[in-house]
């Protein structure tokens, strides 16, 4: 069973998450509502993954973002889903930016969707990444320009926009309408004009995601 | 990615990415259309070389010999009022038309003043408002129009004394020693009293050498004294422009709220509503029809999801959290990692400002860079924000087409008035075929 640490400073919230992770399959671990007390858990429980709010107790700032970060630097690969009223494209680049994966940036509206929520949060425990489409449209509406993304052909942005919502191949292959072996084909070429280097397919992926985010920086 | 030969400045320090983080650089824009109040002080008058010391004398001595000749018309203009003020009804228009007159009058003269010491002469006239009369009254109110009219009388006195001792300074000398020699022609011998002249002419010659220099100083002394208003006239100017200032803040504050009970009445609370009687619907179909129920729960949550995207929107406009969290540098770098024009960040503060200072410089840098991506077609722009001694400064570059009118467009009034509120000010270069340029400074102490 997936252990989980819960990090979130509204009552009302957090006994939600309880309950709805638990009725899916996961045991939570612990559930505390600052930074300190996510850093002592993670340290007394070993989690297999950390579901963490953004917003925490004392400052109200992005504590918890941070408290993530140094959580997978004390630990590498760390799997942490952070939940927030909004996202930022800035935070999710400097959730990625260690290059490992296992990372998450969901809205909290997200939590409704409660079949799709449970498989982002399993699919960050087991390394994959789940970036919410609400990044991937601010980062669409841009017109791209002078990076290697704009190399990409049409078809292969969709294909790495999928890649960073942390859609499987063959979830791709449904959502585009054609084969996995097409799917293959693109994801091979788009690792191939980003310069990453044959690798560990899952990292590769995380590294793509991040030459994404980063795309106009 | 260099930039360095689109930079637009030989100066290479004001670059973004210098690492010049100092004190800042003091920037001289070339303004070629600004808006807003200018500070004077940005102005600096050069110290003239001795030629080029003669040439302004010699021009302002002109200049203030028009201003005399001017000033003798509008003093005929003037007795004329006298004269038809007792005839009913004429005399009113004849003050107006008056005061029109001087004031553009005495404009020149500040400018003669402010060019002849290199200090700009203050002026504090009371806004004109309202229907004519009122507009009379104010005038006839005004100390400035009074000073005004004071300054014209001693202009003209001033200017033909001036004329008259100049005139004697010059021909004394010339008088002195040419009257030994035609006293000597006319009567053929040489008298001896008018030798005594030779020394005269002399004594003439010295003070005129020392005092021609030392006459249109004089008279900007005098006409500053005269047209610069006092202390009291100053302070209601500040007064009135503060009240100006604060009405507009009030005004729009009042507006940002309607516009968000608005948003929030047409849509989360309607939403809520909707989503209140699906739920409702759904807890009474749920033994005869669960089918039916569960549609019902499906179009709640999509209410709600739909509700929470609105109040995101909302609490974005309102006060975007980003800010909240990582400060003005933080939250300009994330609308520049929004920002369909690639753009440089270069905002230098070591300590977070003012919450309500941090809010309006967002807002501003926020709608100057939707301006860009809207209108510019920008390839490239910068963000400059950079404290210096009682300010802090703020750059928006971008090298678009130009040709941004601030007359128009209600972004450009909304960035002037947030910045007034915190008594700022900006400026706006933008000249067709770019690049425009955003220059904002607003008191600040650490």
């Amino acid at each position: 069973m997936t252990s989980v640490v819960l990090v979130e400073d509204l009552v009302l919230l957090r006994d939600g998450l309880t309950r709805l992770l638990s009725t899916n399959g996961f045991e939570i671990a612990a559930a505390v509502d600052t930074g300190p007390a996510f850093l002592e858990a993670v340290d007394a429980h070993h989690p297999d993954v950390a579901v963490v709010d953004v917003r925490l107790p004392p400052t109200f700032t992005d504590e918890g973002l941070h408290a993530a970060i140094q959580a997978r630097h004390r630990r590498p690969g760390f799997p942490v889903l952070i939940l927030s009223q909004y996202v930022e494209q800035l935070y999710a680049r400097e959730l990625l930016s260690d290059g490992e994966g296992g990372v998450g940036y969901l809205l909290k509206d997200r939590v409704g969707d409660v079949r799709q929520f449970v498989e982002a949060v399993q699919r960050v425990a087991d390394g994959g990444t789940a970036m919410d489409p609400e990044v991937i449209s601010q980062i669409l509406a841009r017109r791209s320009r002078r990076t290697q993304l704009a190399e990409l052909t049409p078809r292969e942005r969709e294909v790495l926009a999928l890649i960073a919502e942390g859609r499987t191949n063959a979830a791709i292959a449904r959502s585009l309408v054609i084969t996995t072996k097409a799917v293959s084909k693109h994801i091979a070429h788009i690792f191939d004009k980003l310069g990453l280097p044959p690798s560990d397919d899952n990292n590769r992926r995380v590294l793509a995601v991040l030459a994404y985010l980063n795309s106009n920086a | 990615m260099d930039r360095a030969p689109g930079w637009p400045y030989r100066d290479n320090r004001f670059h973004p990415r210098s690492a010049n983080r100092g004190p800042g650089p003091v920037i001289t824009l070339p303004i070629r259309r600004s808006v807003g109040r200018l500070s004077a002080t940005t102005r600096r008058v050069p110290v003239p070389g001795r030629a080029a010391g003669a040439a302004r004398y010699g021009a302002a001595l002109l200049a203030g010999g028009f201003l005399s000749a001017a000033a003798v018309v509008l003093l005929g203009l003037a007795l004329g009022v006298l004269v038809v003020s007792p005839v009913a009804g004429l005399g009113l228009p004849f003050l107006a038309v008056m005061t029109w007159l001087v004031r553009p009058l005495a404009a020149v003269e500040r400018r003669r003043v402010r060019w002849l010491t290199g200090t700009p002469v203050a002026t504090a006239y009371r806004p004109l408002r309202g229907p004519l009369l009122t507009q009379v009254r104010t005038l006839l109110a005004d100390t400035g129009t009074w000073r005004d009219l004071a300054w014209l009388f001693v202009q003209i006195v001033a200017g033909a004394v001036g004329l008259a001792v100049l005139a004697g300074l010059l021909a004394g000398p010339v008088l002195a020693v040419m009257t030994p020699f035609w006293v000597f022609y006319s009567h053929g011998s040489l008298s001896k009293g008018t030798l005594v002249l030779a020394p005269l002419g002399a004594v003439f010659f010295a003070v005129g050498w020392w005092a021609c220099p030392r006459m249109p100083a004089a008279s900007a002394r005098l006409s500053r004294w005269l047209l610069a208003p006092g202390e009291n006239a100053r302070l209601r100017g500040e007064m009135e422009h503060l009240a100006e200032t604060r009405d507009e803040t009030v005004d729009a504050r009042a507006a940002e709220l309607r516009r968000i009970e608005r948003d929030l009445h047409d849509g989360a609370q309607a939403r809520l509503v909707s989503l209140t009687m699906s739920l409702g619907m759904a807890e009474e179909e749920f033994d005869r029809d669960p089918g039916a129920a569960r549609q019902l729960v499906v179009d709640a949550r999509v209410s709600a999801r739909a509700a929470l995207s609105e109040l995101r929107h909302l609490v974005r406009g309102i006060h975007p959290p980003v800010l909240t969290e990582r400060g003005l540098g933080g939250a300009v770098e994330a609308l520049a990692l929004a920002s369909a024009v690639p753009v440089e960040v270069d905002v230098a503060l070591d300590e977070r400002l003012p919450a309500p200072l941090e809010s309006a410089l967002y807002f501003v840098i926020a709608e100057a860079m939707a301006n860009i991506a809207r209108h510019s077609e920008a390839t490239w722009a910068f963000v400059r924000l950079w404290p210096e001694p009682g300010k802090l400064r703020l750059m928006v570059h971008d090298d678009g087409h130009g040709g941004a009118d601030p007359a128009r467009g209600s972004g450009l009034r909304g960035i002037g008035s947030r910045l007034a509120a915190f008594d700022g000010k900006f400026t706006l270069s933008s000249p067709v075929g770019g690049p425009t340029e955003l220059f904002a400074e607003l008191p600040w102490h650490q």
